[in-house]
């Protein structure tokens, strides 16, 4: 009888040897003559369990994790095959593991549960239809749908999605229109974009494919960053079956109409996360930000009317046509409705991805999912949302996850990432990165975010060497000020977040002389 | 995906061509397959950049003129991205992840490891041009951290030690004959 074990070729299973368990696998199986069927499925996003292999039983999908690629003879005699219990390794059924049974999840309902480019396996699981729903309405049938759902821009600045899609649905017919799906994730912190990609592409594909039947677009890019190559090669694979199927080309599902997709690769510019940016590079030019009015949705790509909305906006929309507006509306609280994808990272023991209705706190986060950081030490301080967002002391980890909470402490939940660390930080330092990052990343058109950025650096240096202090953290917050006001985009404008965060709640590590890092 | 398929791209995407090695008519063929589509410069640099190994400065008069723009122009958009190199890297391309996440689990240490092993800084090519170090700002590996990349692999939680193993091995692979 063949054995079906699964083994994910995502990015982060792939860091940590997925490649070399699954070839261990097949040399085991092939020692013992074992018939195996090796899928590599997506990562069900349990990260610190990486690499989980999972074996096929009459009693679900039995896991085991963390696999190292030289335990694998071990947990075979084990009796991995057999989905044996009798190993530190075994986690039962992982479908019912906690972390997974907590979550609401609506967007990343298939992640590791399929082989992310089995067309088979997505239409077996859901998949495309919301896109068949969609093909049956008007245009404004469906931007009717996405008001009524209350989804948001999930990329950071929470713009109503339906009525972007409004705007460029009442703009003339008669011209080119776009779809432009923002998967630049630069977020220190964030990886949902990547697991959209790498582990359900067809998702992607179906939510872009449903914009450009909502507002009259036929064809769509995906600005891919540079860094994430396993994301374009998931994605140009997924593009190239779909049209096969005749979910993309010139008559999508049969009604007419016409759609393509196409990914184009960034070149590791942070900035062209910024969606004026990214058009000028889709353009084939620098990634300059330009001046709002007028919007993309009126003149966005080559100057015709363009949606752009990131990669879990998009992600969204199949479960909210398939489903309805209404269903997804009653996840949620206040004006923040829907779940939100939370990526836990950096020094925490249980990291991953956390799909929630918002409204969760921050300390059930941290504690419930994460566990407490990895190095087991108290944790100091939380970066939600990014680089250009607050750090937020304990005080602060009981706001409920929503955009008008966050923004009331002048912080923000961004793309959904959250940074742990623990009480080594020098929060003096992270200011000081703050500004450095923004030196590094700066486009460069506006001064406040240019200049600002380079003094911001040399005034904390001279903060910490004790140089003029009074006056140079006046002139801190000044300079915070300025850019705050007088930046053209989020860059030089929310760079001060972190770095005000840090001089309100953390001020004697701004005050401290810099410690020397150990090598 | 299976296994023979994942394999197969990886083998594909191994030979790179000596550094250095290139012709304008190599050029000359990258923008003209292309030049048709709309907002072509950035496939067109990174089509060079994947044959090349680098955007030689010879190719900007050439990409300028086939596409009509002005010589600035195109040299102003390689100047902008990080990713673009105008001359060859080493035989290996090391990035290490400066972002936060990474901060947080130990990044800023294993930087300075990195650096006083290799004997280079950033954008800097060791002498004996086995390893080109470059910084990159978020892999997108953040729950697993400290993270790099070599060549086309990332690889998470490296611990100094893990480092070390690893430019060994990247240093003693080249002499294997297969």
């Amino acid at each position: 009888m063949t054995i079906t074990i699964y083994v994910p070729c995502d990015t982060t299973a792939l860091s940590l040897g997925a490649d070399r368990v699954a070839q261990e696998l097949q040399v085991a199986a092939a020692e013992l003559n074992k018939d195996i069927r090796l899928v590599r499925n997506g990562s069900r996003g349990l990260f610190w369990l990486e690499p989980l292999v999972e074996v096929q039983t009459p009693y679900g999908r039995v896991a085991y994790g963390p696999v190292e690629p030289g335990q694998v003879k071990e947990l075979v005699a084990a009796g991995l095959f057999e989905g044996n219990p009798d190993h530190a390794l075994y986690l039962g059924d992982i479908a019912q593991h906690p972390y997974l049974q907590r979550q609401q999840r609506l967007t990343f309902a298939r992640i590791g549960i399929t082989d992310p480019v089995c067309i088979e396996d997505y239409i077996a699981h859901g998949g495309f239809a919301g896109l068949k729903n969609a093909a049956a309405l008007t245009p404004q049938g469906i931007v009717d749908e996405i008001k009524a759902s209350g989804l948001r821009g999930r990329g950071g600045a929470a713009f109503p999605a339906g009525i972007k899609w409004q705007t460029v649905l009442d703009e003339p017919h008669d011209q080119q229109k776009y779809v432009v799906c923002n998967a630049d994730e630069g977020d220190s912190g964030t990886f949902a974009d990547r697991l959209v990609m790498e582990c359900d592409p067809y998702m992607l594909i179906e939510g872009m494919t449903i914009a450009g039947l909502a507002v009259g677009a036929t064809l769509g890019f995906i600005y891919v960053r540079s860094e994430y190559l396993l994301s374009r090669k998931m994605l140009d694979e997924a593009i190239r079956r779909a049209e096969e199927h005749g979910y993309l080309g010139d008559n999508v599902c049969g009604n007419g109409r016409a759609f393509r997709l196409e990914v184009r690769l960034g070149a590791g510019a942070y900035i062209c996360g910024e969606e004026t940016s990214l058009l000028e590079s889709l353009e084939g030019k620098r990634g300059l930000v330009r001046s709002k009015p007028p919007l993309p949705a009126i003149k966005g790509l080559f100057g015709q009317p363009t949606v752009v909305n990131n990669v879990l906006s998009l992600a969204a929309v199949p479960y909210i046509m398939a489903h309805g507006g209404k269903t997804y509306a009653d996840y949620g609280m206040g004006r923040s409705l829907g779940t939100l994808p939370i990526q836990l990272a950096g020094n925490i023991k249980q990291g991953g991805l956390i799909e929630l209705a918002f409204g969760v706190t921050l300390r059930k986060v941290l504690e419930d999912f994460g566990d407490g950081s990895f190095t087991g030490r108290p944790i100091k301080a939380v970066q939600v949302g990014g680089p250009l967002m607050a750090y937020l002391p304990e005080s602060q980890w009981d706001t409920p996850m929503d955009y008008e909470a966050f923004a009331k402490l002048g912080a923000g939940i961004g793309h959904g990432g959250v940074v742990v660390f623990d009480d080594t930080v020098d929060m003096g330092e992270q200011a000081r990165f703050a500004m450095e990052f923004c030196a590094v990343e700066s486009c460069g058109k506006c001064t406040p975010c240019r200049i600002g950025s380079v003094r911001g650096v040399e005034v904390i240096d001279r903060i910490r060497a004790g140089d003029n202090r009074d006056n140079n953290l006046v002139l801190l917050e000044e300079l915070c000020e300025t850019m705050v006001d007088g930046s053209l985009c989020a860059m030089g404008g929310m760079t001060p977040f972190p770095v005000q965060s840090v001089m309100k709640h953390f001020p004697e590590d701004l005050m401290a002389s810099p410690r020397p890092v150990e090598a | 995906m299976h296994m023979s398929e994942r394999a197969d791209h990886k083998t594909a995407a191994m030979p790179v061509p000596a550094a250095g090695d290139w012709s304008p008519d190599m050029i000359r063929q990258e923008v003209a397959s292309l030049q048709h589509e709309p907002g072509p410069l950035l496939p067109i640099l990174h089509a060079i950049q994947a044959r090349i190994g680098y955007v030689p400065e010879g190719a900007v008069p050439i990409i300028a003129e086939m596409l009509q723009q002005t010589r600035a122009e195109i040299h102003g958009v390689i100047s902008f991205y990080h990713h673009f190199r105008t001359r060859p890297a080493g035989s290996n391309l090391l990035e290490v992840c400066r972002a936060e996440a990474c901060q947080a689990r130990g990044g800023r240490a294993l930087e300075r490891h990195v650096q006083k092993k290799l004997g280079v800084g950033y954008h800097e090519t060791t002498t004996d041009n086995e390893v080109s170090l470059e910084p990159v700002y978020c892999l997108g590996n953040c729950a697993c951290g400290p993270s790099i990349r070599v060549n086309d692999e990332i690889i998470g939680r490296v611990t100094p030690q893990k480092f070390d193993e690893l430019v060994d091995k990247l240093t003693t692979s080249v002499l294997q004959l297969k």
